[in-house]
């Protein structure tokens, strides 16, 4: 007997060759894709049904939505209209991609819109009641939502709170600090030519701007893309047919040239909007192409395995916090922009709602470990459509409130099952 | 016999583990010589698994001393033992669901190419890495959920392989594998120990014991009981050390006077 089973791996030592040889021939359950464009197609067509729908549901939402708004007010697509939609959108969704950090952990923050007010107030009351420079009281304010949201984080990775716990009790805290510091009067005014003031004002009025950012999108886009190609076919590994780089380089163009036309056609292109896109790129590429990114991403898939990988959780987890409250401020600064004003209200009502339905609606897990920081952009984009959209038909905000909130279940909906089909497909 | 070192790579002297009201470990002694494969066996909850978390660095030891390569040193984090030249492949596999295959291989220690990832080095050292261990995979580019158990142990044992690591440790690597699988990962034992390294294999199965081990050290209720080798005790001697069916002194005796008797 146990001769026998001593014999059976000798006899498997010789096996290597052979089974080498089998890796070789194309195994019959392999998803080898085809090339060119129709594999493109045929890959498309099953991700769709393993459940992996990608950005694909948001987008035919956003289309249905303008066709909807379009056919009941023809001001809807005007440059006018639509220019203020992606203004507005900006403070919602720098908010919304710290909290895409905080859902690829797999946690929530629930004190974002708080932090957001006190950071324009930190900036209100240093920079016009105290006379302070306007530029200092701004990086005091960013660094205040970065530490605010990192003594978040240490109550949640040192201390083993629960994130919802520790935000929740965030939320009102800084509701009330914020309050505080606001002082008797409640409201200050902020200098509409300011720093602040500034950026949702400003706008590059030279036709050039918005062209030249398109441009250097599409270039950037394409030549990353190109080179990126090119190293992989040097060493040997599966490429994406150049057909598919023509094609989404191609679409990338359509829409950033269209959204350049529109601003053009208004007053050109908006600062918030320039900003936001930076952010939007720089966030990507953090999360994306940096070993800190994989790291946030790891602890969203398993947190034993990023611990036995050497990843120090404590310290990601604190800084994603961080990154969280920094950009709740930064998108406290961009709504005390738009209102011209550091008020009591600021960072409450439906603004903290938005932030993560925004988030969510985009396409981020909130089961974690899966999401991009572009999810933000197309959730903030859905959410001000509809906000404004129904403001242009004159409809009150409570039926908004129960829109958004209808949306939203849908998301979470598309979500849930979207796990579900990934399971059964086996990619939860 | 294979010839190894006089001194150890790796030796456990009076490692003890608690976990609460647990006494998971006490006194536990090891050795493991390079180019030697030491099988650990026990029964359920022996502590097999708690012992390769305290080398791994998962769990400090509460007690005790870990020597590597003669000298003692402190393991008390996962990096600990990655810069000692210790790869771990765990029972519970320990793999990013959502992570691609090529994420996970390299967790922990990307490849950069000025501070950016480098995916096209990291795809192919990976593509590379699983060819030369015969792993067949659909892509390395998907995710880990959708691979099958068998599929994510071979990806859990290329990790290990990745950066040449002295000492290999395997808990149960064959547990969820197919017939031919389990010949490779075996195969793949087999020459790790012929490159040199240092093996320690968990296994509940004697046959693969008895294959590939050198030395097989039973753990019992959280202790040492008994060191044999392999060549020189039969499988039943093994078993009631498991077991504890037997008197262990004697059965070391036996094993001893046994090995003597054939030299
Ligand atoms: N993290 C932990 N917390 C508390 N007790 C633990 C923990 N890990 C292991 N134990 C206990 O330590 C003992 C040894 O467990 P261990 O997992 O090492 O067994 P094992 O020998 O690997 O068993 P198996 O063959 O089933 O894998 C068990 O009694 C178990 O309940
Ligand atoms: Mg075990």
């Amino acid at each position: 007997m146990s001769i026998e089973k001593t014999d059976k791996p000798h006899a498997a030592v010789d096996a290597p060759a052979a089974a080498g040889d089998a890796s070789v021939a194309i195994d019959p359950r392999l998803l080898v894709r085809e090339q060119g464009f129709a594999g493109y197609i045929s890959e498309f067509k099953r991700k769709m049904r393993a459940g992996d729908l990608g950005a694909t549901p948001v987008v035919i939402g956003l289309i249905v939505i303008c066709a909807i708004f379009q056919s009941l007010n023809s001001a809807f697509l005007g440059a006018e209209n639509l220019n203020n939609i992606f203004v507005a959108m900006v403070a919602t969704g720098m908010m919304s991609v710290g909290i895409i950090f905080v859902l690829l952990l797999g946690e929530i923050d629930l004190s974002v819109g708080s932090v957001s007010g006190v950071s324009a107030a930190i900036t209100a009351v240093m920079s016009v009641t105290h006379g302070v420079n306007e530029w200092v009281a701004v990086l005091a304010a960013l660094a205040a939502g970065a530490v605010i949201g990192a003594l978040h984080g240490f109550f949640f990775a040192r201390i083993g709170a629960p994130a919802f716990a520790v935000t929740l009790a965030g939320l009102l805290f800084w509701n009330g600090f914020m309050l505080q510091i606001l002082g008797s009067n409640g409201t200050i005014n902020i200098d509409s030519d300011g720093v602040v003031g500034k950026l949702t004002t400003y706008y590059f009025s030279d036709v050039a701007a918005a062209y030249g950012l398109a441009l250097v999108a599409v270039a950037a886009y394409f030549l990353t893309a190109f080179l990126g190609n090119r190293r992989r076919e040097a060493a040997g590994i599966p490429s994406r047919p150049m057909s598919e780089l023509v094609l989404r380089t191609a679409l990338l163009a359509v829409a950033a040239f269209g959204v350049a036309i529109m601003f053009n056609q208004y007053k050109g292109l908006p600062l918030a909007v320039l900003l936001f896109a930076i952010v939007l790129v720089g966030s990507d590429f953090v999360l994306r192409r940096t070993s800190y990114g994989r790291k946030i991403f790891a602890l969203g898939g398993s947190v034993e395995a990023s611990r036995r990988a050497g990843i120090n959780v404590t310290a990601v987890r604190v800084s994603v916090f961080a990154v969280a409250g920094l950009f709740a401020a930064v998108g406290g600064l961009f709504w005390a922009s738009k209102i011209a004003a550091a008020n009591q209200s600021a960072g409450s009502g439906d603004l903290l709602m938005n932030v993560i339905a925004a988030a969510v609606i985009g396409g981020t897990s909130l089961f974690g470990g899966r999401g991009r920081t572009w999810n933000a952009l197309l959730g903030v984009l859905v959410i001000t459509s509809i906000q404004y959209g129904l403001a242009l038909q004159g409809i009150a905000t409570p039926i908004q409130y129960m829109i958004t909130g209808g949306v939203l279940l849908a998301t979470v909906v598309i979500d849930s099952v979207t796990r579900k089909t990934q399971k059964s497909a086996g990619r939860a | 016999m294979v010839h190894v070192s006089a001194t150890p790579v790796l030796a456990l002297r009076g490692v003890s583990k608690r976990f609460g009201a647990v006494q998971a470990l006490t006194d536990v002694e090891l050795e493991v010589h390079a180019g030697e494969v030491v099988a650990l066996v026990g029964d359920n909850g022996a502590g097999k698994s708690t012992l390769v978390k305290t080398i791994a660095g998962v769990h400090p030891i509460d007690e005790g001393v870990i020597e590597w390569d003669g000298k003692a040193v402190a393991v008390n984090k996962p990096h600990d033992a990655q810069n000692l030249g210790i790869a771990t492949v765990y029972q519970d596999l320990a793999l990013c669901d959502n992570i691609d295959v090529v994420g996970n291989l390299f967790l922990g220690r990307e490849l950069k190419r000025r501070g950016v990832l480098d995916e096209v080095e990291m795809e192919r050292r990976s593509r590379e890495l699983l060819e030369t261990l015969s792993i067949r995979i659909p892509s390395v580019r998907i995710p880990i959920a959708s691979l099958s158990g068998g599929q994510r142990q071979v990806v859990a044992i290329a990790r290990s392989m990745l950066g040449e690591p002295k000492l290999v440790i395997l808990d149960e690597p064959t547990a969820a594998l197919g017939v031919e699988q389990t010949a490779q990962v075996l195969d793949l034992v087999e020459r790790l120990r012929e490159r040199g390294h240092a093996v320690i294999l968990i296994s509940h199965n004697m046959a693969d014991v008895k294959a590939v081990a050198d030395k097989v050290a039973v753990l019992r209720l959280g202790r040492n009981n008994g060191v044999f080798e392999v060549k020189t005790t039969s499988q039943e001697e093994i078993i009631s050390a498991i077991t504890g069916a037997t008197d262990n002194a004697v059965t070391r005796r036996a094993a001893r006077s046994n090995a003597e008797a054939q030299k």
